[in-house]
């Protein structure tokens, strides 16, 4: 009992945290707290072959496949916090605070009775048992699961297979699409240019500039563009700027010897990312 | 070691994954929910295998982990199709047959 009373806490925990967490990928793994707890309260419980299914199946497969797909989907794609239907989800936790009110009162005022315990059931093993069961008297429930799981993975393929619609291009259509381009639109044909490479910054996410100053949009990833995490060169350069007056703010007072020496790197600095 | 505790857990474990299921907007979370009740049905199946004193529950069990995979497998198919074409995982997206 110590067991539950240990991990119930962090399940009902663990619960709710997938109903306000924003991302998918938390929830994931929110839910695989969960499956993994689930388990030990299975073996627990005097089943151990579950505990080994949970773990391997649930926590193994299961999420896995959820986490690829969150992955493919995309990390980003959080909830919409517009309601479709006005009210829905003030009413929708109102009806399950009663109905998990009701059920559980239901359960508080019903008596189990004596717990006839698993050491009878579990005498040649656990795992004898449940085969000895399913292939007897749940013999047509084991063969239709197959059919199921067959079906399941012929579907799965199906639904996420994409029929291609054009031919794919070679090599040579590629080398003549790059120069109908450069001849139409005067696209540059070559490699696009390297991200920025300043004094304080040379990531990926500081786009290069142009001999007149502008920054090359060309230069930073697309995909760091549409997430809004690129950097502009005005914004290190102010960055550099802030940066120098907090620290001739700051040392003004207390060590007046330092205070000249990082602000006129800083201002190289300043200098360069302009 | 008394059993109560168990289904009690496993109702409440029950109801946050309904409420999940009716709050939530991302088509995978909601997927998530949905396990979620089907684990709580699980670990209550198991505790009355324990207080039956057989294996029939826990045979159960292994059916429902059995049709949960499947269901997974085909619904984040589905998921995925639906993305590949609208490119939004949400479930107020698919709403083309309501125009």
């Amino acid at each position: 009992m110590t067991a539950f009373w240990i991990l119930a806490p962090i399940m009902v925990l663990a619960a709710l945290g997938i109903l306000v967490v924003r991302k998918a990928v938390h929830a994931a793994l929110l839910l695989a707290v969960v499956m993994v707890s689930l388990a030990i309260l299975y073996l627990v419980q005097d089943a151990p072959f579950l505990f080994a299914v949970q773990i391997i199946v649930y926590t193994g497969a299961i999420l896995m496949l959820f986490l690829f797909v969150v992955m493919l989907v995309g990390v980003d794609a959080s909830d919409s916090l517009v309601e479709t239907i006005r009210g829905q989800r003030a009413l929708a936790l109102v009806i399950g605070l009663l109905f998990g009110v009701t059920v559980v009162i239901g359960i508080a005022q019903v008596s189990v009775g004596a717990i006839a315990g698993m050491d009878t059931a579990n005498a040649d093993g656990n795992v004898q048992g449940l085969a000895e069961l399913l292939f007897t008297s749940y013999v047509f429930a084991f063969e239709a699961t197959s059919a199921l799981l067959i079906t399941a993975a012929v579907g799965a393929m199906v639904l996420a297979h994409r029929e291609r619609l054009v031919p794919k291009p070679s090599q040579t259509d590629l080398a003549k699409k790059r120069m109908r381009d450069y001849a139409e639109h005067g696209r540059h044909p070559g490699p696009l240019p390297n991200p920025g490479v300043y004094a304080r910054h040379n990531a990926v996410d500081t786009p290069a500039l142009l001999p007149d100053g502008t920054p090359a949009e060309s230069s930073v990833s697309r995909v760091l563009s549409a997430r809004g995490t690129v950097k502009t060169a005005p914004e290190v350069a102010d960055d550099v700027v802030a940066l120098v007056e907090r620290d001739n703010h700051s040392t003004a007072g207390a060590r007046p010897t330092r205070a000249a020496s990082p602000a006129s790197s800083d201002d190289t600095d300043g200098e360069e990312v302009r | 070691m008394e059993a109560e505790p168990f289904i009690v857990l496993s109702a409440i474990l029950f109801t946050i994954g309904g409420v999940g299921v009716l709050t939530r907007r991302n088509a995978i979370v909601v997927f998530m929910c949905v396990e979620l009740m089907l684990n709580a049905c699980n670990l209550a199946l198991v505790t009355f295998a324990r207080v039956h004193g057989n294996l029939d529950g826990q045979v159960a069990a292994f059916f429902v982990m059995v049709v949960a995979a499947a269901e997974v497998v085909v619904g984040l198919a589905i998921i995925m199709t639906i993305f590949r074409t609208r490119r939004s995982a949400s479930v107020d997206d698919a709403s083309l047959l309501k125009y």
